[in-house]
Parts: structure tokens; sequence; C-alpha cells
């Protein structure tokens, strides 16, 4: 019950944090960056699941956030072009005429289903192939970050068809909105904001449900589950294929909001950055991730800014110590405090 | 037929390159499971004690010669003083290993864009290892002849000290079951610290070699890191004839599909291959058989 | 039950709070923010936009260098239209997104005159919305693959047919009847190619192989291996970065020669020739329209101011030199418009000349590019590279190759 209460309390600290406070206190440039971070913890919400509950330590999210963004993207480029309209890049470096596979794009309903669903069946194709083969720990690792690594080099080779290393940028609109008007760019945050929300209270319900217990036995021991009759494959693909959709929709709303995907953001290194902020606020926490992504990378913008070379080192080892000593992240700090007063 | 044989050799020397990159991973990952990131960073380590050598000994040649061995002990020592501060305490954790050490390689990069400045050195290579030898049926740079050869002394020599020497079965006894090898007095604690050494001396060696091909810059290490992981992944752990085969298969693999499609294409492909062969068999082409479940 | 409710609020006020987004049917840019450049005090802000952090601050931290010894001369000499620079600059880490983060931060937030910075197609691509939607104006100092033509950028690099152009007249003048293509998998080695082989069919050069390598590719035994099979003439290398490491050293490990098969680069300055190593290179040839070794009053003070801020051992390379220029140039569009506001600057760009390190250039009122004359230069042994031949007199920047009959249909 204790919890419970503690989760709402959280849900309402963050509703009036995002919703009511930032919008008032922020510029429209600062809070149009604290939108991009928004989807960096929406990534996080659902690396949460799949490392800090799951045990599934996926270094290739970039793949599902990068999934979701192009779909947006394709599709804010056709709507831009106009009706049976041709993307400005593709007749400069392309053939001039638009693929069929970019077609369905055209509409805005296959686009808002595509970007969910097509990160979650990439993931279950993918997750039914790896977790049925019993590959997990290192080797799952191992092989999401191939991916990545894979996913962004076959982006940077398709130039003529999804703008290879330049990516997908100079949108106008979204959705028939223009994205140049300052009123629209904070429709997108409260839309990017209210989503984080969302994406929490469904990780909320999944951590309180039977299957949140089975995804930490997974977790733990999951030879025993497997013994007890369940079978951990299919467990693991649910939490898996969830993360990818939360990769997807924040992906989705990145490009609207910063206004460019390009391999560059889903290649091997934005996939592990994504971790940093999950690791630091406390992994199987259900804010933690979340807040973590938030504050890191606020705290990397800023501080990067005046010192590039110092950020890095304080960025690794902030990083190393927090995983090394504080393996539940620094939310773990709160908890150790609250433990210690009861016990007085 | 002669670019064929060329084709045959920039197959087998890409997989050399790859075997040096991934020995001491797959010896290090074989033994305690660890993904140690900062491998990598090991590398670049070697690459820029070739160069600091070449900057003390004017002789190219010698100051490569004489950089093996330097190169095998700065990996070895950093990699040592890694096991010891951080990996040591987090044996229960593997995935936690490979972000820690993924925030180690991170510093070490920076710590050499500071130290070296951001542009990549040069190192220029020896007179004798520039221009290519003829074989008779083909002609190969000597460059590559030289780090296949020095691959192969490597895997040798590594072969050597794991079956005939005491700490080799030292190390075989703890790669198939830590638990009964302490049981039976065989202190796990010095067998990693040596192993980790000679793991990430390997590392050195790669990057000492590397500087013969490529850049010598602060990202040297991790343009060879996925590479080298999934080569230890296919081959399997625990045994180094699975490294062997899954680098110069890979190599080979590489070098076959760039040479009939393009590079972009090739790295996509055995990526994806990779994938799927780990489908029909996940612990790789060799793996050590043992009683336990995990 | 619980789930089902919170879940449905939660929907509801995501759905309420877009509602609010004012729709435009008209999908113009809107209401345009409002510049907010203050030109009242004694100074004015200019905004320098590098790469300080990753993988391109190699390259683009000498270009803030240029930029910084430029605004420190203005400021020297008295200013702009009496005004002292004073400059903010940020760091785009070498990703497009923070490129076009801090561009919007230093046109919104900070409120500078103009940005200078950029070098990569794809930072280029993500800040050119916001220059636009914004109306405020960004100096691109790199030479680039053309077809675009913004009016809020300047380009002061070259475009192709000040680079790719007349390095393929000249190895046509000097006989050569085919090449083979090595480029890094991006736009502009891609779109450098396709002018590359128009214009190899229309004059009857051969192209015997294009093969392209993804970025930060580091073997080059398989593509070397196939240039060598190709028996070519010459090679045209649009590669990027550490990737010209690994190919020169193997090209020279193959046993390949420049007097045999000389290679043209487009991407090697000054400032790479160190890193690739002078033994690989030296005879080999570059397309670019600044060296240093350009004897031009000009350029020897340039150079020489250069040295003594930065160390007598750095050198200047072309986009360096057009980064330098291009604060210049921008001076000079202010000082002729008597204003700082950009549309002004941009009415008053056109045929604004300056006697820049490289030679005079021109700005072109119409597409923004400037006119550069192009210059093919041969590495030598002391690590500079010297002109081989020029082109007669400037040229007038054509990034839509509109001019060349042979590149019809190469715009789309």
């Amino acid at each position: 019950m204790r919890r419970e209460l503690g989760a709402l309390i959280g849900f309402a600290v963050g509703a009036l944090a995002l919703l009511v406070l930032a919008p008032a206190l922020l510029s429209d440039f600062r809070l149009s960056l604290l939108g991009k971070f928004v989807c960096y913890a929406i990534v996080a919400v659902g690396i949460g699941l799949a490392w800090g509950r799951g045990g599934m330590l996926t270094l290739g999210q970039g793949v599902f956030f990068g999934l979701g963004a192009y779909v947006m993207a394709m599709h804010l480029k056709l709507a831009d072009a106009g009706p049976s309209g041709v993307p400005d890049f593709m007749k400069l470096y392309g053939s001039g005429e638009v693929p069929g596979w970019w077609e369905p794009f055209r509409s805005p309903v296959v686009t808002v289903i595509g970007v969910i669903a097509i990160p979650s069946l990439v993931a279950l194709g993918l997750g039914a192939a790896v977790f049925r083969r019993r590959v997990r720990g290192a080797y799952f690792a191992i092989l999401s970050q191939a991916l990545a690594a894979a996913f962004a080099i076959l982006l940077v080779g398709q130039h003529a068809t999804i703008g290879g290393t330049n990516g997908l940028n100079g949108f106008r609109s979204f959705f028939g909105f223009a994205l140049y008007d300052p009123v629209n760019k904070r429709m997108l945050f409260y839309i990017a904001a209210s989503t984080l929300l969302v994406v929490l209270a469904i990780a909320w319900q999944l951590y309180r449900s039977r299957f949140g217990e089975l995804l930490m036995a997974v977790r733990d021991q999951e030879e025993r589950v497997r013994f007890l009759g369940y079978d951990p494959a299919n467990i693991k693909i649910v939490a898996y294929v969830v993360a990818a959709a939360m990769a997807g929709v924040a992906g989705a709303l990145f490009v609207p909001i910063v206004g460019i995907i390009s391999p560059a953001s889903v290649g091997v290194v934005p996939s592990i950055a994504f971790l940093i902020g999950v690791a630091i606020g406390g992994r199987s926490t259900l804010f933690g991730p979340a807040v973590g992504a938030i504050v890191v990378a606020w705290a990397q913008t800023t501080l990067s800014e005046s010192f590039p070379s110092f950020w890095i080192y304080f960025q690794g080892a902030l990083f190393l110590l927090v995983v090394a000593f504080l393996p539940s992240g620094l939310s773990t700090v709160a908890s150790l405090r609250r433990r210690t007063r009861e016990a007085t | 037929m002669d670019a064929v044989l060329g084709q045959l050799f920039a197959g087998l020397s890409l997989g050399s390159v790859l075997l040096l990159a991934a020995l001491g991973l797959a010896l290090t990952f074989g033994q305690m499971g660890v993904i140690n990131m900062a491998h990598g960073e090991f590398m670049m380590a070697g690459a820029y004690t070739a160069y600091v050598a070449q900057n003390v000994i004017a002789d190219a040649g010698v100051a490569l010669i004489l950089a093996i061995p330097l190169g095998f002990v700065v990996g070895g020592v950093m990699g040592v003083v890694l096991e010891a501060t951080l990996i040591r305490r987090m044996y229960l954790r593997p995935l936690d290993t490979l972000l820690v050490t993924w925030g180690v390689a991170l510093i070490l990069q920076q710590v050499a864009r500071d130290v070296f400045g951001a542009p990549n050195v040069d190192v220029r290579a020896p007179s004798w290892l520039s221009g290519s030898v003829d074989l008779g049926i083909t002609q190969v740079p000597a460059a590559r002849l030289f780090i296949l050869g020095l691959a192969v002394v490597a895997v040798t020599g590594l072969a050597l000290v794991l079956t005939k020497t005491a700490l080799g079965r030292r190390i075989r006894a703890v790669v198939q079951n830590r638990d009964l090898a302490e049981t039976a007095g065989v202190s796990t604690r010095a067998t990693d610290r040596l192993t980790f050494f000679i793991g990430s001396g390997l590392a050195g060696i790669a990057g000492v070699a590397l500087t013969l091909l490529g850049s010598t810059g602060p990202t040297l290490g991790s343009n060879y890191i996925v590479d080298a992981f999934l080569v230890v992944v296919a081959g399997g752990v625990g045994q180094i004839k699975g490294t062997v085969i899954a680098a110069f298969g890979l190599g080979l693999l590489q070098a076959g599909i760039e040479y009939s499609t393009t590079a972009s294409l090739a790295k996509v492909a055995v990526f994806a291959l990779v994938v799927v062969f780990l489908q029909a068999r996940p612990q790789g082409i060799f793996s050590v058989r043992t009683r336990s479940l995990a | 039950m619980n789930t089902v409710r919170s879940v449905a609020i939660l929907c509801a006020l995501a759905l309420a709070t877009s509602a609010c987004g004012s729709r435009t049917d008209t999908g113009s840019g809107g209401t345009a923010a409002k510049s907010c450049v203050d030109t009242s005090g004694d100074s004015v802000k200019v905004g320098f936009l590098n790469s300080l952090s990753g993988t391109m601050a190699i390259s683009e931290k000498t270009v803030f260098d240029s930029l910084k010894l430029a605004a420190d001369q203005i400021n020297a000499a008295g200013g702009v239209n009496g005004k002292k620079l004073s400059v903010v600059s940020e760091d785009g880490a070498s990703e497009p997104t923070v490129f076009a983060e801090k561009a919007t931060k230093l046109i919104s937030s900070d409120c500078v005159a103009a940005v200078f910075g950029g070098w990569t197609s794809s930072s280029r691509k993500a800040m050119l919305p916001v220059f636009e939607g914004a109306n405020a104006l960004l100096f691109y100092p790199v030479q680039y693959e053309g077809l675009e033509s913004s009016p809020n950028i300047f380009y002061t690099g070259a475009t192709t047919n000040q680079q790719i152009v007349p390095a393929l007249d000249y190895l046509k003048e000097k006989g050569v009847k085919s090449l083979f293509l090595v480029g890094s998998d991006y736009v502009f080695p891609r779109t450098a190619n396709k002018i590359i082989q128009a214009y190899a069919k229309a004059n009857g050069i051969e192209v015997k192989g294009e093969e392209y390598a993804p970025l930060g590719h580091t073997d080059f035994a398989t593509i070397v291996n196939k240039v060598k099979g190709s028996g070519s003439a010459a090679v045209f290398n649009t590669l990027n970065g550490d990737s010209n490491v690994a190919f020169f050293k193997e090209y020279r490990n193959a046993g390949l020669t420049a007097a045999a098969m000389p290679v043209v680069s487009v991407s090697i300055a000054e400032e790479e020739v160190g890193g690739v190593g002078v033994d690989n290179l030296v005879g080999q040839l570059t397309a670019w329209n600044y060296y240093q070794t350009i004897d031009s009053p000009a350029n020897k003070t340039f150079v020489a101011a250069f040295k003594e801020k930065y160390g007598q051992g750095r050198v200047t390379s072309d986009p360096m030199e057009a980064a330098y220029t291009s604060l210049f140039l921008w001076k000079s569009m202010v000082e002729k418009a008597n204003s700082f506001t950009p549309d002004d600057v941009k009415k008053a760009s056109g045929g604004v000349s300056h006697d820049a390190p490289e030679g005079m250039v021109t700005v072109n009122g119409e597409n923004h590019h400037i006119a550069k004359t192009a210059l093919i230069g041969k590495v030598g042994a002391d690590g500079l590279i010297h002109t081989e031949w020029s082109s007669a007199k400037p040229i007038e920047p054509d990034p839509f190759l509109k001019g060349y009959d042979w590149a019809k249909g190469l715009a789309g």
C-alpha cells in the first residue's frame, strides 16, 4: 500500500513538473531541449523494463528508436511534399521517384500504427529467434550491439532512399501543424511529456502484475521459472517487445522535436548512451531510468558546453562508479536513508 | 586468377587482424565471462606505444620490433590494473562489468586525446615492411604478411602456454569449472590476474600491428571492438581453436562478399550471418561442456 | 480497473494539450520568430558553431581557431560598422542533432547577428531549417556536394564546379583516359561520383570502378586490390577522415605509386597530411582553392598571423582559410548594407568581394556561393601542398551545374 502511494505521489510530482512547472519556467528553446530529453526518458523506461527488471542488457535500443523515428520522418517528408509529391532529397540524390515501400507512410494512420508496430514486430522476430535458443547474458548484449552497428551501416548506405548519413531533415509541418510556430513547439512538448507519463503508467502496471513478478523471477533465476512450468522465453520476449515499442514511440516524437534523424542517432554509441541515464537513475526502479535519463542529458548539454573534455571524464567516471558500487543506481541512496531512518 | 588469389590473401589478412584483436578478448571472456569493452583501448595503448617507441628510437624497424614486447607489457599492465581495481569486485555481475569497462574505455579515449592530441599520429612503417613481397604466384603487401605471421606466432605461443605449462593447466581448470578448481587448491585470484595480463597484453600487440595498416588515434580501438566481440561470440568460449576458425572465417567471408558487392553490404551481411549462425549454435563453434546450468 | 483509468486519464490529458496547437493550412514558415539581435551597444554578438568534441573535432577545431583569429583581427581594426564582435562559441559535438540544437540556442537565446561554422553535410542539412525558420544567417566554410542554395546560408567553400570539375579538367588535360573512384559512403562522395560519371561519359574517360567504404572503415585490402586489378590511369579519392590513412598505407604497401597511378584527393588538406604520413602521400594530387604555399601578400600575412597566435608548428588549410574569409565577407556585407539585419545583409551581399589569402573572392548574390580560383596541388616532401595548376580566373559558383551540358539531369 505504501509503495502504491509512493508511485502515485511520483506521478503527481512528475506531472506537475513536466506539464505545469517546466512550461511556465523555461524559455521556448530550453523547453524544446527538455522535450528531446523526455524522448530519451521514454527509451529509458523501456530499457528499465528489459534490463532492470528482465536482465536483458540491450545494447541495441537505437535500432528500435531509429525505426520509430524513420517511420515518422518518412511520413513528415511525404506530407511536406504534398499529395503524390516527391521529397526534396530524392529529387537531388535519388531517381526522383518515391520507392514503393515509402508509399504506405503517406497515411497518418499507417504512420502512427507503424511507429509502434514496426519496432515491435522486429523485436518480436528477433526476440523469438534469440531467446528461444536461450542466447542470453553477454551473448545477447553483443548480438544487440552488432545489430545496432549493422543497422547504422545499412542506413548510411541508403542515401538515395532514406538520406544516408544526412538522414531525414528539414520538416516543415507535423500532421498539419507548422513546426516553426512556437505554439506548436510547446504542443509537441506537451505531447512528449504526456507520453512519458503514459509510458510510466504502463510500466507501473506491468511491474505490479503477475507478469512483472515473473519477469523479475526470470532475471534472477531463469531455470527455476522454467521448472515451475513457465516458458522464460515468452516472458522475455514480451518485455523486449514492449521496450522496443517504447523506443519506437520515443523516436517518433524525437523527429518533430529535434527536426532531424540520422544514422548518428541510432548506432552503437547512442545505443549505449541510452543506458547511462538508466544505470545512474536506478535500473530496476519505476522512475529512476526516466529521471536519470533526463538529468544526465541535461548535465551533458550544460556541462559539455563549458568543459567538453572534463565532461567526458566526469560522465565516464560517474557511470563507472555507479555501476560498480551502486548497482541499483543513485535511487538506492534514497532508499538506504529511508531504511536507516526506519531502523532507528 | 591473380585477383582471386589477392582477394584470398586479403581475407586471410583481415582474419589475422581480427584474430589478433579477438584473441585476448576470448581469453578474458572465456576465463571470467567478462566482456571487457576497454579491450579496444588496450589496443589503442599498444598503438601509441609503437608511436612513442618510434619517437625515441630513430630506426623504424628496431622501434617496431621493440614495440611488440613493450606493447604487450603496456596492455598487460593496464589489464591487471583494471582487473585488480574494478573487475575483481564484480565477478558475479558480468553484464555490469561490460558497462563499467565501457566507462573505462570512454575515459581512456579522452586520456589519449589529452596526452597525444585529437589528430591521428603518424607511425612510419620500416622500409622492409612497405611495398609488397612476391610469393611466386601472387604479390602481397609485406606489412600484411608480417601481421599474418605475428598472428600465427601469437596463437601458437598462447596454445603452448595453455597446453604445456602449469599456468595453462590452471587457466583451463578455472575456465572449465571455477568452483572445482578453487576446491582443488588452484588460486583463482592469481590465475585470473595472470589471464588478464596475457589477454590484455595480446591486445597491446594487436595495437602495435594495426599501426602498419591504419590510423593511430584515440578511436583506434573502438573501430575494432564490435568485430572482435563477434569473433569471440561466434567462436565460442573456452577454446582458442573456435576463435581462430571464427576469425579467419569472418575475414574470408567479409573479403569475399566485399569483392562481389560493397564494403558496407559485406559488413551488414557478416553481422546478419553471425546472428543466423548463433541460431544454429547458440554457444558458438566450440564450447566447453560443463554440468553447470548457467 | 485502476490501470485502465490511469492510462485513460493520461491519454485524455495528452489529447487536450495537443489541441491547443495552432494549425496552419498554408504550410509556410508560420510566424517566424522576431529577430532579437541587439545592436544598440558598442558590440555585436556573433556565433561560432564547430565540433570541439567527437570525431569531427580534429578538423573543426582548426576552423574554430581561424575564425577566432579573424574576429581578433577585425576587432583590432575597429570592429564591424564600428561595433566590436563579441563571440559566443558552441560545441556541435560532431552530431547533427546537436548542431541544430545549438544553432537554435545561438539564434534565439544568444541573439547573435550571424553564425559561422558547420563542417559535415549532415550538420549543414540539420541546421538549414533552423536558419530558414528563424530567418538568420549561417556562413558555412567547407567544400561540399552542391545541389543546395538556401537564402539563409552563405557557402564560402567550393561547390562542385569549383573543385571536382576543375580536377577533372586537369586530368583530362594530362591525358588521363581511365579513372577509378574510391569514396566514403555518404552524400558528398556519392554526389561527386555521379558528377564524375557524367563528365567522364561526355569526355571519353572510362570509369573502371566505383567503390565505397563505410565511414571509419579501416581495412582497404579488398578495395585496393580492385583498384590494382583495374589498371586505371588515375584514382579519384573522396574518402573521409581516418579512412584515408588506411587507404594510402594499403595503396603504398600494394606497390602502387603516385607516378604510375596518381590519386587525386578532395578531402586531404595540409592538416591531414601529417596524420596520413608524408611518406604515404608524397607526389599525390589534391584539389582545393587554397594552399598554405600560395605566394601572395594576403596569404603571407594570414599564415604569419596564424602561426604567431597558435604556434609555428601549425599549418593552414582550405577550410580554415574559407572560414577566416567568411568573417571578413560578412563584415563587408554588413558595412555595405549599413545594417545587421539578415534581410539587409542578404540584399547587400551580391558583388561583395574581398582580397582573401586564396586570392580575390566575390559573393554571388543569387546563389550565395562565392567565386573562387581552383587549384590542383601536389603533396611535397615537406608535408605542404604545392600548386601544380590553377584555373585562369575565379570560377563563378554553379551549385546545380546548370551551365554544363553534360550535367543535364544530374540535379533532378
